[in-house]
């Protein structure tokens, strides 16, 4: 056996994992000084793990490939190609959003740990892993990795009986969601004999019928993954674990269940879609439609009624999934060609809506006081009086949300409404606008809020640590940029969904 | 030999077992039972298919998801364990706190 050749083939591989590699690194580095540090150290993590984050981003920014180029590692297990560094620009980006907002955070509810930045670097290091991998096996451990911290971090606050219970239904609800989907893996490689995204593609274009409709198994495996993926983006009729596990886990773990682990699941959707299933485009095209519409109804119409502000941005958020499977839906022709517009809104959706609803959490993060819940949409009362900074940011980043202009909801709302009608989807593209309507109603229910009172209340005098006024100020200069000058961001996402390097 | 479909079969009826389990039962710690059922199937369809394509994939990627099962399971009754101390039940029927 030659050993150099196989330790030269490991070390060439082990660089296209460096980001991977990095975040994990630092965070076992989390875990084995934190028992140095004293109480009042404990932030000190908190840097640690941004540095990891540095680290990270900084060796994709190394093996960062040309467009339409693609690397192997790993025997094709791994592919780093632009879709793996776009999404991976989006998970460092929130993951350091994230831990900048829980310095604060976990400060003010008193159980500020190491565990909880170790917990998040390894979430992120899976959703990078999740993005670049391109084999079944791969995939399926990327996701429960993500997911099994994901369950941990919502139950982090074990005095609070709110964030015991979200924990218990995220784990009995993503457990269920990921057997499903690995059923759904199962019975792909007994098709192909395969767990390689690239040969299961072909076998299942062998299979499909004259009109690119799949046969009985196919359907069987798209049935059960696409059950599972819809599980992990939260769409209807898989939606009923996120108000609940929103509403109950920390609100930075809100945060970024929200968006993170939103993109993550996308990114397992997308390579799955647009690859594996891509020869039967036509039967999971009716299946994202019929989600998407639920999941702007529900969503909506569930939201209007909301209480609770994390709540309320849990429906809003499975409306939002709504409009992103409806830029998937716009990504193929009526001649069943690829549509780049569609992918190119869809890419852009996500980007956008990692930046603003990530801010709108963030708000809410920065009132958070010591031994005060604070979640509720009446804690919001006074602020436009007590702290109109923060006030006018959470107004950018709903007006964002229900996609008024000048922010980046606009434009992506926009680009995705022009996409659905250039494939010949005007139906669709007519009830995405109608929806804006109770959208914008809600939004300002809390807009309204904010600005009544006189701001002595409780909550409306906040003081917000520099770290999380930082966060905040990143997030709304991003919102309001990728709004009124979006041809940078535009070009990202044409980048990140060159569908040749996918395909 | 037992032809690959008995597996198929047995993997099926295993996988609706589980699902059944999930959806009916109110023991969180029967509904956890009834996911490791689901994970079992999985393994016994790419088990048997690894053999049917005489290819080492699908056991490579069984024993990944056993080692998944151990860490959910884990994981799981840890969560658990702390709603446990909080609230003195199991019963996800008593998980009202939140809407369910």
């Amino acid at each position: 056996m030659n050993w150099q050749l196989i330790f030269d083939q490991a070390r060439n591989d082990f660089i296209f994992v460096f980001p991977e590699a990095m975040l994990v690194f630092f965070g076992l580095a989390i875990l084995l000084t934190d028992f140095l540090l004293t109480k009042a150290q404990k932030s000190w993590n908190a840097y640690t793990a941004l540095v990891g984050v540095l680290f990270s981003a900084a060796s994709l920014f190394l093996i960062r490939t040309p467009a339409h180029d693609v690397a192997t590692a790993f025997d094709g297990a791994i592919v780093i190609d632009p879709f793996f560094i776009f999404f991976g620009l989006i998970f460092l980006t929130a993951a350091a959003a994230v831990v900048l907002l829980s310095i604060g955070y976990m400060d003010a509810v008193e159980e500020q740990r190491g565990e909880y930045y170790a917990l998040i670097l390894f979430a992120t290091a899976a959703m990078m892993l999740l993005a670049c991998g391109n084999d079944l096996a791969v995939l399926f451990l990327a996701l429960e990795t993500m997911s099994i911290s994901f369950y941990v971090l919502t139950g982090f606050l074990v005095r609070r009986r709110n964030s015991n219970e979200a924990a218990l239904k995220y784990m009995l609800i993503g457990a269920f969601s990921s057997g499903v989907l690995a059923y759904g893996f199962s019975i792909l490689y007994g098709l192909s004999g395969s767990t390689n995204l690239v040969k299961i593609e072909l076998h299942i274009a062998d299979r499909a019928t004259q009109f690119a409709h799949a046969d009985a198994l196919s359907f069987l495996a798209l049935a059960t993954v696409a059950a599972g993926v819809f599980f992990k983006v939260a769409a209807v009729p898989f939606h009923q674990w996120a108000p609940d596990v929103y509403e109950g886990a920390p609100t930075t773990i809100t945060a970024y269940i929200s968006v993170a682990s939103k993109a993550a699941a996308f990114a397992l959707l997308l390579r799955l879609f647009l690859t594996v299933y891509w020869p039967v485009r036509l039967d999971w095209i009716a299946i994202f439609a019929m989600a998407a519409v639920l999941s702007m109804t529900l969503g909506t119409f569930a939201a209007l009624t909301q209480t609770n502000i994390k709540r309320l941005l849990a429906y809003s958020s499975i409306a939002q999934v709504g409009y992103m499977l409806l830029g998937l839906v716009a990504s193929v022709d009526k001649d069943g060609a690829l549509n780049q517009r569609g992918l190119r809104a869809t890419a852009f959706y996500l980007f956008a809506y990692a930046f603003f609803n990530l801010g709108a959490f963030a708000v809410v993060v920065a009132l958070q006081k010591r031994g005060m819940i604070g979640d509720s949409i009446d804690d919001l009362r006074g602020l436009g009086r007590g702290c109109p900074v923060a006030a006018v940011l959470m107004l950018l980043f709903l007006l964002s949300l229900a996609g008024v202009p000048p922010t980046a909801g606009f434009v992506a709302k926009l680009l995705i409404f022009s996409a659905l009608i250039g494939t010949g989807h005007p139906i669709l593209a007519l009830v995405g606008v109608a929806y804006i309507v109770p959208a914008v109603y809600y939004y300002f229910r809390v807009v309204a809020t904010m600005w009544s009172g006189d701001g002595t209340e409780a909550h409306a005098t906040p003081v917000i640590p520099a770290a999380q006024q930082f966060a905040l100020g990143v997030l709304a200069v991003v919102t309001l940029v990728a709004g009124v000058f979006p041809e940078q961001f535009l070009r990202l996402a044409n980048y990140g969904l060159q569908v040749a390097s996918l395909r | 030999m037992i032809p690959v479909s008995h597996y198929l079969f047995l993997s099926l009826a295993l996988f609706a077992v589980g699902v059944v389990g999930v959806l009916t039962r109110r023991n969180v710690i029967i509904m956890l039972m009834s996911i490791e059922l689901i994970l079992n199937a999985v393994n016994i369809n790419l088990v048997a298919f690894s053999r049917l394509y005489g290819s080492v994939d699908g056991q490579v990627f069984a024993i990944f998801v056993i080692a998944d099962a151990a860490a959910e399971a884990a994981v799981g009754l840890g969560i658990i364990l702390a709603f446990f101390r909080n609230r003195k039940t199991i019963h996800a029927d008593e998980m009202d706190l939140l809407k369910w």
